[in-house]
């Protein structure tokens, strides 16, 4: 047993001429909730179904608890979890029955009851999928995922399409899959979903990594200069500067206490994730690449 | 890194024998799982499983004449029915079913799970023979009360129903399977299916008296299994003297026993050869 939960080296697969995935490496520690950010079409879901196990590679060396998913079996299969993007598709079967039916395949599953309570379907039990609403339908994906008690849980673009308390709700679910000691390997394009669950992002466009880092020092973010805005006497004023603090103590200084309309501000990870994309370069999706 | 050692746990004769037993128990969990969806689905139920016994009604009222001395259209369709009813809840039901069950993602999603392969096949057998025999069911209850249709009466054709039956659903089960490779996308499906289904119907001597068809015609048929399965069924509902009318003169069961045992081993190779649990990789 490793400390680590994943490990890519190297790792190409092309689809005709075009490569999807141009000679990725990852680590993800156990434990860890670690994000995919990248345009469409940048390689994600090429990278995580080769870790899943379900498309071929052309080249380099991947280690998923420990195992090729080339060659990996149930067993392997039992420790892992997957949502996948696609959902939806029990419609005459209640929650229950799904719920229990999927706890079946596992060797040591949880129990139906716990998990459906842990997702918060629990008043949904008797209800048949159909008619589920698409943020109940995800957690149905999830309570599928994790009634086995996987090691690691894939999770695929899970909030595509949620208003956004739906999407704060799927968030606590993850939150307490996490506290729970669940390693989360999670592409999204949503920045701030990254910024809410993940410990240490990738960010991935053309095939390549550009930068691995935690959300709030990626691109050094923590470095960049803050901006400082305030109103001044002829309208609003913004300066540029490495040291707020002095502005602002200025400031504070010359109007004699409180500053009008003052804010101090550093790049939203979207913006460096923007200035990132942008200068790798212009996105050109490959065949084959649906996210 | 640790090297799973579980990856050949083929070298080990007594795992072997537990996931061939979970594939067994996990198999009829998702029969029933299959069965409760077909008939909690009002169109599987309305349009696959329903469809035989209307068109039974409408074809048993329209025609009313004898094609030969003891023996009624009604009687050589209800026969050609009950075949093509099993050919509905075997081919058809598949062939539409599982490439949208691939389109949907079903299939991926189960290929991620440690769930034994094989256990999706059981699980569509055990859902096919259930709907078979109560469509079975079902067909001879409406014949029998209000076709002058009777049951047979000696074991001999019990046997002859039970193993034509058998033999007949296997192929088209396993034609069904390797059928629903065909399509591209699972929308696409019925309008593959149907008239593939339809025509097969109209040659094999379901529709029509089948030594009445053009004999270019009842060659083609010949070549698929739907038309040995009907003769089959003629052979335990109509009586011997109808043998006669039958092309060679006779029912001919071991040619029955054949060709189906044929598509049986080709259904199966091709299935083998030819089946994907995700959509196609771009």
């Amino acid at each position: 047993m490793t400390d680590t939960a994943i490990r890519v080296r190297g790792l190409r697969r092309s689809y005709g001429p075009n490569p999807a995935v141009d000679g990725i490496d990852l680590e993800v520690s156990r434990g860890e909730v670690f994000a995919l950010l990248g345009p469409n079409g940048a390689g994600k879901t090429t990278t995580v179904e080769i870790l899943e196990g379900y498309r071929r590679r052309d080249a380099g060396e991947v280690a998923v608890l420990g195992v090729d998913p080339r060659v990996a079996d149930a067993r392997w299969r039992a420790r892992i979890g997957i949502v996948l993007q696609s959902t939806g598709e029990f419609e005459e079967l209640t929650v229950a029955e799904v719920v229990r039916h999927f706890a079946a395949y596992y060797p040591r599953p949880d129990d139906p009851g716990a998990v459906i309570e842990r997702v918060g379907l629990a008043a949904k039990q008797g209800a048949r999928a159909r008619t589920l609403s698409g943020g109940q339908r995800r957690r149905l994906d999830v309570a599928l995922s994790i009634v086995g008690r996987p090691e690691l849980l894939f999770l695929d673009e899970p909030t595509t399409g949620f208003d956004p308390q739906a999407r704060r709700d799927f968030w606590d679910v993850v939150a307490g899959l996490t506290a729970g000691g669940t390693t989360i390997l999670l592409t999204t394009h949503y920045l701030h979903e990254a910024e809410a669950l993940a410990d240490r992002v990738a960010v991935i466009n053309r095939g390549r990594i550009l930068d691995v880092a935690a959300p709030a020092t990626l691109g050094d973010r923590h470095r960049q200069p803050a901006t400082v805005r305030w109103q001044g006497e002829d309208g609003p004023r913004e300066v540029r500067t490495d040291t707020p603090t002095r502005t602002v103590t200025d400031l504070s200084a010359r109007h004699g206490g409180e500053v009008p309309g003052l804010s101090v501000t550093r790049p939203t990870l979207e913006d460096i994730y923007l200035s990132m994309i942008g200068a790798s370069g212009p996105d050109t999706p490959a065949p084959g690449e649906s996210g | 890194m640790t090297v799973d050692s579980g990856r050949r746990v083929g070298a080990h004769p007594e795992i072997g024998t537990e996931r061939a037993g979970s594939a067994l128990r996990i198999g009829a969990l998702r029969g029933r799982l299959e069965v409760l969806q077909f008939f909690r689905a009002r169109e599987s139920v309305v349009f696959s499983f329903l469809f035989p016994v209307i068109l039974l009604v409408i074809f048993g009222s329209i025609f009313d004449q004898r094609i030969a001395p003891d023996v009624t259209f009604t009687q050589y369709f209800v026969a050609g029915m009950i075949a093509a009813g099993l050919f509905t809840t075997s081919f058809q039901v598949l062939a539409i079913q599982i490439p949208i069950e691939r389109d949907r993602g079903v299939l991926k999603r189960l290929a991620g799970t440690p769930m034994p392969r094989s256990a999706y096949f059981i699980g569509k057998i055990i859902m096919v023979l259930v709907s078979s025999l109560a469509e079975i069911a079902v067909l001879l209850t409406v014949a029998t009360l209000f076709y002058d249709v009777s049951l047979p009466v000696t074991a001999g054709r019990w046997l002859t129903l039970a193993w034509v039956s058998v033999l007949g659903i296997a192929a088209c089960t396993l034609c069904g399977i390797a059928f629903s490779s065909l399509p591209r996308e699972g929308r696409r499906a019925p309008a593959m299916v149907t008239p593939v289904a339809l025509v097969l119907q109209f040659i094999s001597g379901v529709f029509f008296v089948y030594t009445e068809l053009p004999g270019w015609m009842q060659q083609v048929a010949a070549l698929f299994p739907l038309k040995w399965l009907t003769q089959g069924m003629r052979s335990v509902f109509l009586p011997d003297s109808f043998a006669a009318s039958e092309p060679a003169g006779t029912w001919e069961l071991d040619r029955v026993a054949l060709v189906l045992a044929v598509w049986v081993v080709l259904g199966l190779v091709l299935c083998l050869r030819t089946f994907r649990w995700t959509g196609q990789e771009r």
